[in-house]
């Protein structure tokens, strides 16, 4: 993985590391609201890229909140 | 244009909601019990003749000039000591009086110079006035007697003078010290004839005693004795603008006094509602950077960081930037390029420059420098409250009775409010303090700590959570505040989290290296102590958990219902003048104005109206994100406006990696910054003294920045940013900043009520200033929270990847100090370097004998990002284990060392905890070194002047 990916992957996680003790709610649907929110086009396209690659080292709940993220336009 | 000339009532104001009557001169007078007859006759517009008292310290009664009669009591009493009475008589002039007065004014002219005519404070004189005002003519007692007269000047300190000569021994000055600053540097040494002023122990001068510079003294001196050597200079001033300093974020007011458009001195302002008269060392005297020599005052261009620069005009400038953001757009695509806006400049200027990013550029990559402090309060307390800021006035903390002060060291990074709080500590109030260093908070004169948590650093959620279990499991939950105000599931499972055992303090106590009965008693004085207000700073927010830990404050706050009163609140210290504004502004890439996310249509529907152009309802690039995306080579060019992102951003070799890459970076700024060394056009700022514009501090406060003197570059900030968006085909058409701030109001619901007309009338007011609050709101959250219902959240404690071993065995936090501010690009241009004149490593004695370091050798300092080389000092203000540093100064460049671990929500670069080993070093590292060769080559301005 490039340093760039890698250093997707690990806020990727630490956002999943917050939202998936939280005990109300969809865990996933918070993870991936706060990446479309927060992240920029490049940088989506670039995580949903690395899960379309195998997603390694992405963590179980932060996958399937990547997987649920829309391919950005730009 | 005049003196801004204030009232001095000569004791403070009673707080007393009572009122008495009284008869002063034949003149009913009704004020609040517990006023002094002084103050009453001021209110009546009769001036006491005084030396001793002045309305910012207690009174005193030592000068006996302000003496009265009282119709039916013996003697001639104080007024300034003696407090009204329903139905009391007085008579302020009566010939006993005079003769008094007269006999006293004699005493202290016997022994003070006659050199009036060429005194710096021949015009602004007490002593002089009150000559006057008894009707001295002459001095019996002739001047050949033991005196004073030649007392030796102390001119130690670099801003004013001691001249023991012209001192009368009011003890205003030591007094002011105390009250007023909370230092007790000064004191009376001495007796009777023998009585002087002395500042620190025998032997000590101004400069080596405990003083901390912050001017009270010079403001309370009735005569010459304190004067500012910039007065003794230049001479009395003719007329002053009251405006508000430009360094942290307390924003003080200030009375800039001038002569023409030379400043002769800032004096704080008494009816600042954020200062009430008192000052630090940077606000009160640390301006002289406006005037210095490396001041760049013309447009430069290059082509490349290789070539010096060359000076041109502004059209040259403004046209060359343009043009390069349009060949980058037109080659790398519409996000190659984006804006950095700063807390160190105006509300409209911050405003301006992520309008001209989202409609000029036609992206959002806009953001600013509050993403490395305090950006996560922004996303904590919006989450949890509703609203991204604090949530007091900083007058709230006189009714606190526990002040929890929590990554924060407010005595040095916010002076002012320390004072206030200080005050407030004396007066009983108990205190909290968690932090890894014995701050000076922990234990000063008069002030020591109930608690301090010395934690480990990077696990303050596992605190805050550890005293959120004591206060859950022993039954201190304000149940009924809960009940009434917050969401009751989200409390029920929060409540259910921390009263798991990991977070209890027995467990939480082995990870943070604290002891679990201090945490358990420190939560239990939080709960039950009274009003408990929290104080927060950079070592809540940059760490890896900082929202985590900001949201865990404010479960604490909702759960103990500390919360919609006075003497209470979460409150943020920002760390710059202008955090809160720049953030309120649009600053961040997601958000528009009043934090309304960019993808909300309605929202981005009225901006794209009002400003003509569509807008992206994507999310931008955030600073660090920014960063790896020049790394990457699709983010090309960059348009800072005063920041210095590779001085204050984490890893600066990732840094200079990031700027190194992109093809055009436009610096705007007063000095070529370090950043600047790798910048292809300059365009030179302006100080705050020579705009027009507002700040918004700590406590929400929108302040008025006056504009004193011309630009002394040409432009004005806000001008240079309207320049560059109408060069990129984006017209704003302003002539004014209220100009700006209408459009901000219209834009903006908690800014609706918001313009100059009334910032001009009111003083100042705090956001939300709308229809529901016309004059603003001091205290949030009062009936319910701005969100509806109070949210808790889940804050499971989550270590930091950055960990320490073998190699890099020690922990590493950083901070500030004093005399310096931020990167220290203005106060390194000032005497305040007499303080602070590099950055060093502070490391505890069993560390440093480990290493074999002694005090004041040169150390490396290596992370895994990078190292530098610094003097040590050796000090148990920092635990075994623990070591920190500041980062004003380029030649140290602390951010070699830190890393990219940020803030999970944020970003927010982990500052506060970084791996480290220390060893002996001979000096400066091959890194230092090189850098400093780099920077100087990149500094070269070519003389001859370009041909375009």
């Amino acid at each position: 993985m490039s340093r760039t990916v890698d250093k997707l992957v690990m806020m990727a996680n630490q956002i999943g590391k917050f939202f998936v003790p939280q005990r109300d709610g969809d865990p996933v649907a918070a993870i991936a609201d706060h990446l479309q929110k927060f992240w920029d086009p490049r940088m989506r396209a670039g995580i949903i890229a690395h899960l379309a690659a195998g997603g390694a080292g992405l963590d179980g709940p932060v996958r399937e909140a990547v997987g649920r993220l829309k391919k950005p336009s730009a | 244009m005049s003196l801004v000339q204030e009232i001095d009532y000569g004791t403070p104001a009673s707080k007393s909601t009572q009122t008495v009557t009284l008869t002063i001169d034949g003149n009913p007078v009704t004020v609040s019990a517990g006023t002094s007859i002084m103050r009453a006759a001021m209110d009546a517009g009769i001036q006491v003749p005084k030396l001793c008292a002045t309305d910012s310290v207690d009174a005193f009664g030592s000068c006996r000039l302000c003496l009265v009669e009282i119709a039916g009591r013996a003697g001639t009493p104080a007024s300034c000591t003696t407090p009204v009475a329903a139905g009391m008589v007085v008579s302020t002039q009566t010939e006993r009086l005079k003769q008094v007065r007269k006999g006293v004014m004699e005493l202290y002219i016997s022994d003070h110079p006659l050199d009036c005519l060429t005194c710096a404070a021949n015009g602004d004189c007490e002593l002089q006035d009150m000559a006057g005002a008894v009707g001295l003519r002459d001095v019996r007692y002739g001047y050949e007697g033991e005196n004073h007269l030649k007392l030796e000047k102390d001119e130690s300190n670099p801003y004013f003078t001691f001249d023991a000569s012209k001192c009368i021994v009011c003890s205003r000055c030591v007094r002011a010290c105390e009250e007023v600053q909370g230092t007790f540097a000064l004191t009376i040494q001495g007796r009777g004839f023998d009585s002087k002023v002395s500042a620190g122990a025998f032997g000590d001068d101004f400069l080596s005693s405990e003083c901390v510079s912050c001017g009270a003294c010079v403001q309370a001196c009735p005569t010459a004795t304190l004067s500012e050597k910039s007065l003794i200079e230049i001479g009395q001033p003719e007329h002053s603008v009251v405006t508000t300093c430009a360094y942290c974020g307390v924003g003080c007011s200030f009375k800039a006094e001038m002569r023409g458009e030379e400043l002769v001195r800032m004096v704080p302002y008494k009816e600042g509602k954020a200062n009430h008269g008192h000052s630090c060392v940077k606000g009160r005297f640390a301006w002289g950077y406006a005037n210095h020599k490396e001041r760049i005052l013309k447009p430069m261009i290059r082509e490349s960081i290789e070539q010096p620069w060359r000076e041109v005009s502004w059209q040259v400038a403004i046209d060359r930037v343009a043009s390069e953001f349009k060949r980058l757009q037109g080659k790398h695509g519409r996000l190659a390029i984006g804006g950095i806006t700063s807390s160190r400049c105006t509300n409209e200027e911050t405003y301006l420059v992520q309008k001209l990013v989202r409609g000029g550029f036609g992206n959002n990559n806009v953001d600013t420098c509050a993403r490395v402090c305090h950006s996560p309060t922004g996303y904590g307390l919006k989450t949890t409250f509703g609203t991204s800021a604090g949530t007091q006035d900083f007058d709230s903390v006189d009714q606190s009775d526990v002040i929890m002060v929590i990554g924060a060291n407010p005595t040095d990074a916010h002076p002012v409010f320390a004072s206030r709080m200080k005050k407030r500590l004396r007066a009983g109030a108990k205190l909290i303090v968690i932090d890894p260093r014995r701050t000076d908070i922990v234990r000063m004169p008069h002030i020591e700590a109930d608690y301090h948590l010395p934690l480990r650093p990077g696990t303050n959620a596992a605190i805050l959570n550890a005293l959120a279990h004591t206060i859950v499991t022993e039954g201190l939950v304000d149940e009924a505040f809960v009940r009434e105000f917050c969401d009751r599931d989200a409390f029920e499972h929060w409540a259910s989290f921390v009263s798991e055992p990991q977070n209890s303090p027995e467990t939480v106590g082995l990870v943070a290296g604290v002891s679990p009965a201090a945490i358990r008693g420190a939560a239990r004085l939080y709960a039950t102590g009274g009003n408990g207000a929290i104080y927060y700073g950079l070592g809540v927010t940059e760490h890896s958990q900082g929202t985590t830990a900001v949201m865990a404050l404010a479960n604490l706050a909702m759960a103990t219902g500390n919360l919609g009163k006075r003497g209470v609140g979460v409150n943020p210290l920002r760390g710059q003048n202008n955090v809160q504004g720049a953030c309120d502004m649009g600053s961040f890439p997601h958000e528009l104005t009043g934090y309304r996310h960019i993808s909300d249509d309605a929202t981005r529907t009225m901006f794209e109206k009002l400003w003509g152009r569509p807008l992206d309802a994507e999310p931008g690039l955030r600073i660090p994100n920014m960063f790896d995306a020049a790394i990457d080579g699709t983010f090309k060019g960059l348009y800072v406006q005063g920041e210095d992102i590779l001085q204050s951003d984490p890893n600066t070799e990732h840094v200079v990696r990031a700027l190194a890459a992109m093809e055009c970076v436009v610096v705007q700024d007063l000095f070529l910054n370090e950043t600047a060394n790798y910048a292809h056009v300059f365009l030179p700022g302006s100080t705050f003294l020579e705009k027009d514009g507002t700040f918004t501090n700590a406590e929400r406060r929108i302040n008025r920045v006056r504009k004193v003197m011309t630009p002394k570059n040409g432009m004005a900030d806000w001008e240079i940013t309207l320049a560059i968006a109408k060069a990129m085909g984006f017209e704003m058409p302003y002539s004014h900043p209220s100009e700006i701030m209408d459009e901000i109001a219209k834009l903006t619901p908690t800014f609706a009520g918001v313009s100059y007309e009334l910032l001009d009338k009111e003083g100042s007011v705090q956001w939300p200033c709308n229809e529901k609050a016309p004059l603003g709101t001091p205290i949030m959250h009062i009936g319910g929270f701005a969100r509806g219902k109070g949210n808790f959240m889940i804050t499971e404690y989550v270590p930091t990847d950055e960990r320490t071993g073998p190699r890099f065995p020690l922990l590493l936090t950083t901070g500030r100090i004093l005399s310096q501010y931020n990167v220290g690009a203005q106060t390194r241009r000032t005497d305040n370097v007499v303080w602070h004149q590099e950055d060093v490593l502070e490391i505890h004695p069993h560390d440093a004998e480990q290493r074999g370091i002694r005090d004041g050798d040169w150390v490396k300092l290596d992370s895994r990002a990078g190292g530098t080389a610094l003097h040590a000092r050796i000090t148990d203000r920092v635990a075994p284990g623990v070591v920190y540093t500041t980062f004003h100064h380029p030649d140290t460049q602390a951010n070699v060392v830190t890393t990219e671990y940020s803030d999970w929500a944020t970003n927010c670069p982990e500052y506060k905890v970084t791996a480290v080993q220390v060893s002996p070093s001979n000096g400066p590292s091959e890194w230092q070194k090189e850098y400093a060769e780099q920077a100087d080559h990149s500094r070269r301005i070519a003389t001859k002047v370009a041909a375009e």
